[in-house]
């Protein structure tokens, strides 16, 4: 059984249609990345993932939860599926360690002192135990970011899905943030992450999708796709980002 | 009374009548706070109708002078066969009143809290009253502090309009205390110093608290 089912999926803002019928397949602790030039609907495809935004047609199965129930239904599935944005969107009115331990705590009603146990576990794996009782602006851009993982991971999902997340900060951050995912994908989590890293989806994805014009223009495991592109939209792609 | 001079009796009677300000206020305030976050909150709410209420009832109270809710409660409902004290239509229509502007204050500020706030809460599987009170209503309480201290300064001073239905406050008894003595300049004078010094430490509050907001960062 694959971890995420993606079927003939479509989707349209008002007469744009971004989406045209995507369709893929993630196994549990694979590693997918999309790439794409702006606008080709990677962040739209990975929003309709949890229900972020709603599809037209077309199915997404997703942990094991189906897209498309009520309510109740959608944030069951949420429990199961961690999101990280390009803009990190801590709460900052909240320490990194009460970030951390809010949904835990108040969705899935786990105690204080459980969540304040799961919460230094988290904050270790992302290598930030020190900031426990930080505020987020007291933070750097990459601290932020890894604060954002963690915070998704204390959910304990099933599904992690990443949306640009190195797009904002500089190269020496890129890395730090970069590095904590290589880790959560090792450890055999299953993710779907947006990047325009392609040397980090290269070397840690074990497929890439290409997308283009709201269609997946080219699919493969990464070392093949990038070593030989069969569409000439791709080869264009691929170059222009070596330059 | 006979004809008399303003002197300290009557300076007391001024001070007295400031209790009445000081509570018409804070009934204004309270109330209208209350009345005011019902329809902040449906004013931000996901029923379109709901929304659309919200938005007629800011409009309606906004778009009618403080003088003729007062009117409206004192002699429209007298007419109608209930008899208000004048404690109770002034605390109702400054009420009502506070509450159509402090709606529209908090609303802006609940939507000034970026949307991203919401996706995030939303997509860490929280109810939408959850995201309001864990995530939202906190950030927007911090941004209306300022507007809201400011606005207080607004209705003390607004209370004043409620003399015309006989409510004894500041104002009313500043023209009793005229109509007594006929030293105008002296009584208003008196007045006016008083309002200021209510008023005073409130705008200073909001500008300090402004202030404070904007060194604070997003904290
Ligand atoms: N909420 C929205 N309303 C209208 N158009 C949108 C919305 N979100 C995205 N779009 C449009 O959909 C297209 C795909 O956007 P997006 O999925 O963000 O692309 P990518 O992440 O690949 O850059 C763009 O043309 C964008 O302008
Ligand atoms: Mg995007």
């Amino acid at each position: 059984m694959p971890e995420v089912v993606v079927e003939n999926v479509h989707k349209s803002f008002g007469a744009l249609e971004v989406l045209k019928g995507v369709s893929l397949s993630v196994g549990r602790g694979e590693v997918f990345a999309l790439i794409g030039r702006s606008g080709s609907g990677k962040s739209t495809l990975l929003r309709c993932m949890n229900g972020l935004e709603k599809i037209n047609a077309g199915r997404i199965e997703i942990a094991g939860h189906a897209l498309g129930g009520d309510a109740r239904a959608l944030r069951k599935l949420r429990t199961d599926v961690g999101i990280v944005f390009q803009s990190y969107n801590l709460f900052p009115h909240l320490t990194v360690g009460e970030n951390i331990m809010l949904a835990p705590r108040i969705v899935k009603d786990v105690a204080k002192a459980k969540a304040r146990d799961v919460a230094r576990e988290v904050l270790q794996l992302v290598g930030l135990s020190e900031k426990f009782d930080s505020y987020p602006d007291q933070l750097s851009g990459g601290q932020q970011q890894r604060v954002a993982i963690a915070r998704s991971l204390a959910m304990r999902p099933k599904v992690m899905l990443f949306d640009e997340v190195t797009s904002a900060l500089d190269p020496e951050l890129t890395e730090e943030v970069l590095t904590v995912m290589e880790n959560l994908a090792r450890d055999g989590m299953t993710m779907i992450l947006v990047t325009h890293e392609m040397g980090f989806a290269r070397r840690v994805a074990t497929q890439t999708i290409f997308m283009h014009k709201g269609k997946i223009w080219e699919q493969g495991p990464s070392a093949a796709l990038f070593a030989d592109p069969q569409t000439p939209e791709l080869r264009q792609f691929v170059k222009s980002d070596v330059k | 009374m006979t004809l008399k001079t303003f002197g300290l009796d009557q300076f007391g009677f001024l001070v007295f009548s400031l209790q009445w300000t000081i509570l018409l206020t804070v009934i204004a305030l309270v109330g209208g706070g209350l009345l005011g976050f019902a329809v902040a909150l449906a004013r931000t709410a996901h029923l379109k109708p709901v929304r659309i209420a919200a938005a007629t009832y800011i409009q309606v109270i906004q778009g009618i002078p403080v003088l003729m809710i007062l009117f409206l409660s004192y002699y429209g409902l007298s007419l109608a066969g209930f008899e208000l004290p004048p404690l109770c239509a002034a605390g109702a229509s400054m009420t009502i009143y506070a509450s159509g502007y402090l709606a529209e204050i908090w609303r802006g500020c609940i939507q000034a809290v970026p949307k991203q706030q919401w996706e995030a809460s939303e997509s860490l599987a929280m109810t939408r009253l959850q995201q309001y009170r864990y995530v939202i209503l906190p950030q927007a309480m911090r941004i209306s502090l300022p507007p809201t201290v400011g606005f207080a300064v607004q209705v003390v001073k607004n209370t004043s309009i409620t003399s015309i239905i006989g409510f004894v406050e500041l104002a009313r008894a500043g023209q009793l205390i005229n109509n007594a003595t006929f030293q105008p300049f002296r009584v208003f004078l008196a007045v006016a110093v008083l309002y200021f010094v209510v008023c005073y430490p409130l705008s200073q509050l909001s500008r300090l608290l402004e202030r404070r907001l904007h060194a604070g960062s997003s904290r």
